[in-house]
């Protein structure tokens, strides 16, 4: 669908992404004045799980001590399974650690409607009791159909529905970056 | 990541119609549902609200067990209907215990039935989805991809591997559904049994026949042993249980003619002491209980392919 | 009342007529075949664009009266028979009860009298029952219009009991028709035995279950010296079989059903029930020696077996489904299939379709001789028309070729020179 997108602008480069998850990792750790063991870095399958590794590396590279890292495929858990046209390809999902009793910090790309990080809660919910959980993400744009809220924000964008916000990491897309694009025709 | 859509269909009535590409696809998936059977909540919502009808017309404990478990772990409600063994032992049909329960609007039906192609019958009566949980002697499509993810699973592939199927093969939906699926992904597939219970022309779907057993699993990668019933003998496929051991019991004697890492396969449930000794059964090569955990991530992937995504009716609205 | 056919393309292998000729029917019979017919008559035909033949006539249909009425009467199975062409067809025996004695065969004659459309032969059984056990009184049916015997549906298992029936069948110059079956080595088969039915985990009825009984019965009718008819001849093993045979013997004839020539095993994928039959369909290769049977003589007859199952009997599991499909109105456009793929020419389809049966049952007709009775089937042979359910006269639907376009049907219909069916309508 990319074809049907024109880039506007571009929001954040590669170095202003290292800053801004160097600027999240020492949040967490301020808010969370705890043994690295009691919190877990979980991203969101697919960018947000490469997100939660680099926050994870930052954490210990200022702590000498990573904190566990999981990764959570949330299709399952997904309400609108039988409205979209496309079948969602089911990803692996890996918490390999006890949440229970632990902060787990989530960690995805983009907050938007908010129903991506309600299917994350009851997945993760799934597998234990955690302490608290606290949501990490690198842009806010705004929109929110559910009452979820960020707790470390990495930009704030205000965008309009016809614009998409992307997140572009070197792990999945060979660069870093986050760019506007906005729909060419008001087709779909 | 762009998603591919290729499953597009509404039933899984076999193997021999299904490509590549769509046994790919459906083991791929497998993993991540069986990922769900090791956490504490062994319960993903994404079926909830669906209803799925078990109507077995054979008896078979495991099979409906393991597809009742599937759905209930996608938190899908099942209704199970232990029906008379066929149409006319109880007097209604095939077709019109289907209308029937569709008409109580479930969204899946899982049959198991005695008569080939009654799967396929019954698919062209319903709206809802078909899956074929063994119709005869033709498919039990389940059983082949949860054979196939088991040995994926150990050996990282399956073009190249040699499976052996040993038994009553002409019998046998599990051999076949198997020979279908390992040859289209590439596997070199050999049946092994006494000719009498070897079909006729099985060599045109491209596997090697051999009556002799240590042919058969002298260079086996794997081997899926059969269960033989005793009925056959009095059909005279066989003179006695005695010889039938004789020539095709996979014990541990017989097994030093295979390879070391030979996976030892079978789909339940055993007659220990006629196809399949006990100390093999239990032994290292064996994966048999494996294939019962992956029976359940199996079915829980299929389920998922067919139970969300637009229904065909939606889609043409 | 006089019918006068004119400007059609008639062709009678009785006399070697292929060409266009006009007839004239006068009083039940043909009185005149000649290129010029001065006489007036009460009705004229215009057979432009058609082929006229001689009636034709199909040794092998199962009514199902007495007994099974609800799958096929007398009348609708008249009605399904006219509209394929036929102007003749013999009852199968296999009725409830049995056409094993002269009740029965008078029975049928009465109600096709009643019905008053095409005529109608009975086919007396063999045995009492059909069971293989006892001989039926085959005198007695011989009297009462049987023109030949058979246990159709079943084989007479009991070699002793068939050389009996037939050493006893031959005194009365009785054609024995044959329903050629080993059931021991059927087993529990429901298609042909092949690759096909290896890769759907069916029993499979190999070609041997046919062959075999067809030697077993030639020989011993060459043994009594008796006039024996092969039904539903399916593969390439009987067909050999026959072949040999007919070298030694004059008294042997054979016939085979469009399903033989037109579908193989293969069909049987879609687990149509429609396509279950016995013998079952066969393989490429035995549609083969079929066909180049019928073009060189090793079988003499075209015939329909067609056996009427309603919906609910078929509508069953593969497995429990009756065996049989209809064909009485659909055997003329297949058989039209095998001029149009040259395999044999219009003279020898109808020698296939009329003046063989007549000839092998010892009836006076399969010709349009001056004197004859009037049976006679007008024929276009390029009209199209679709199988459905409206169209099929029969109460069972049970055809595979079910919404199958078909070329080729009967337009009119003389029945001993009173027209029965115009411009594909009956005549009220």
């Amino acid at each position: 669908m990319e074809n049907q997108f024109k880039e506007k602008s571009k929001i954040l480069n590669k170095e202003e992404i290292k800053r801004t998850l160097m600027r999240i990792a020492h949040e967490i750790l301020e808010k969370n004045n705890v043994d690295i063991n009691g919190i877990a870095i979980v991203g969101i399958y697919c960018r947000g799980s490469f997100l939660a590794q680099r926050i994870a590396d930052i954490i210990k590279d200022i702590k000498g001590q990573s904190p566990e890292v999981g990764v959570l495929d949330i299709t399952l858990y997904r309400d609108d399974l039988t409205q979209i046209a496309e079948q969602p390809v089911v990803h692996s999902t890996k918490i390999s650690f006890d949440i229970t009793n632990k902060i787990i910090v989530l960690v995805d790309d983009v907050l938007f409607t908010g129903r991506t990080v309600r299917c994350a809660l009851d997945e993760l919910i799934d597998f234990g009791r955690p302490k608290s959980i606290q949501l990490a993400v690198l842009v806010d744009r705004g929109h929110r159909e559910l009452p979820i809220k960020a707790d470390f924000v990495g930009k704030n964008i205000p965008t309009s529905t016809k614009e998409v916000v992307n997140v572009r990491l070197e792990e999945a897309d060979g660069i870093d970056e986050v760019v506007l694009l906005e729909k060419e025709n008001n087709g779909e | 990541m762009a998603n591919k859509t290729i499953w597009k269909r509404k039933d899984l009535l076999g193997i021999e119609e299904l490509t590549k590409e769509e046994i790919h696809l459906i083991l791929n998936q497998t993993f991540s549902f069986k990922e769900i059977l090791e956490r504490p909540i062994k319960k993903v919502p994404t079926l909830r609200g669906k209803t799925i009808a078990l109507i077995f017309f054979e008896a078979s404990t495991r099979t409906r067990f393991s597809f009742e478990l599937a759905a209930k772990r996608l938190s899908a409600d099942t209704v199970s209907f232990a029906a008379a063994s066929s149409s006319t032992v109880k007097g209604e049909t095939l077709k019109d215990t289907a209308k029937n329960i569709e008409a109580m609007k479930v969204d899946l039906v899982i049959l198991r039935h005695s008569m080939p192609g009654s799967s396929y019958m019954l698919s062209r009566y319903l709206e809802a989805g078909v899956v074929n949980a063994g119709d005869g002697s033709h498919e039990h499509p389940t059983q082949a991809l949860l054979d196939v993810f088991s040995i994926y699973e150990k050996k990282k592939k399956i073009e190249g591997l040699k499976i052996s199927i040993i038994g009553d093969v002409a019998h046998s939906r599990v051999a076949r559904s198997n020979i279908f699926a390992l040859k289209k992904l590439g596997a070199e597939v050999t049946i092994c049994g006494p000719k009498t219970l070897i079909p006729v022309d099985i060599e045109k779907l491209g596997v090697n026949v051999t009556y002799n057993l240590d042919e058969a699993i002298k260079d086996a990668d794997a081997i899926n042993i059969l269960r033989i019933q005793k009925e056959r003998q009095k059909e005279t496929y066989f003179p006695s249980i005695r010889e039938y051991i004789k020539l095709y019991g996979i014990t541990e004697e017989r097994l030093k003619k295979a390879k070391k890492d030979v996976l030892i396969m079978h789909p339940g449930p055993i007659n220990r002491g006629i196809e399949l000794f006990q100390e093999v059964a239990d032994g290292a090569n064996s994966i048999i209980l494996e294939q019962v955990t992956n029976g359940v991530a199996v079915r829980m992937a299929v389920l998922y392919l067919l139970c969300s995504g637009e229904t065909i009716e939606e889609k043409e609205k | 009342m006089s019918i006068l056919i004119k400007n059609a393309r008639v062709i009678d292998p009785s006399q070697s007529i292929d060409e266009k000729i006009n007839i004239l029917v006068e009083d039940g019979k043909i009185s005149k075949i000649s290129k010029n017919i001065k006489e007036t008559a009460k009705v004229v035909i215009d057979a432009e664009n058609k082929i006229v033949t001689p009636g034709l006539i199909d040794m092998h249909t199962h009514v199902r009266e007495p007994g099974y009425e609800y799958k096929e009467d007398i009348y609708t199975a008249s009605r399904a028979a006219a509209k394929g062409g036929f102007t003749t067809i013999c009852a199968m025996p296999n009725s409830n009860p049995a056409c094993d004695s002269q009740g029965i065969a008078e029975f049928v004659k009465k109600r096709a009298k009643e019905v008053n459309l095409i005529n109608i032969i009975p086919i007396g059984a063999i045995t009492k029952k059909r069971e293989g056990i006892e001989l039926a009184e085959l005198a007695d049916l011989k009297e009462a219009g049987c023109l030949a015997i058979s246990d159709d549906g079943n084989s007479v298992r009991n070699s002793g009991v068939l050389r009996r029936a037939m050493e006893y069948a031959s005194m009365l110059e009785l054609l024995v028709i044959s329903h050629c079956e080993d059931s021991n080595l059927a087993g529990n088969g429901v298609m042909n035995e092949s690759f096909i039915s290896t890769k759907l985990g069916f029993g499979g009825i190999p070609n041997l279950v046919e062959s075999i009984i067809v030697s077993r019965d030639i020989m011993i009718a060459e043994l009594t010296g008796t006039k024996l008819h092969i039904a539903h001849v399916s593969c390439k093993e009987s067909v050999e079989i026959i072949k040999q045979a007919k070298k030694k013997s004059t008294k042997l004839s054979a016939e085979t059903c469009p399903h033989y020539f037109s579908l193989t095993d293969e069909y049987l994928t879609t687990f149509d029930t429609n396509a279950k039959v016995n013998p079952p369909l066969r393989t490429k290769e035995d549609v083969k020696f079929i066909k180049n049977a019928l073009n060189d003589g090793t079988i003499d007859v075209i015939a329909t077996d067609h056996a009427p199952h309603i919906e609910s009997e078929k509508e069953l599991e593969f497995n429990d489904a009756p065996f049989g499909m209809i064909g009485l109105q659909t055997t003329l456009a297949l058989s039209i299939k095998l001029v149009d793929g040259k395999i044999i020419s219009w003279p020898r389809l109808i020698e296939l379709l009329s003046t063989n049966p007549s000839r092998i049952l010892g009836l006076d007709k399969g010709s349009l001789k001056e004197g004859k009775m009037a049976d006679i089937t007008i024929i276009d042979p390029d009209c199209e028309w679709v199988v459905t359910k409206e169209t099929i006269e029969s109460k069972s639907k049970n055809t595979p070729f079910i919404n199958s376009k078909m070329k080729g049907c009967a337009t009119d219909l003389l029945v001993n020179g009173k027209i029965i069916l115009k411009n594909s309508n009956f005549i009220a």
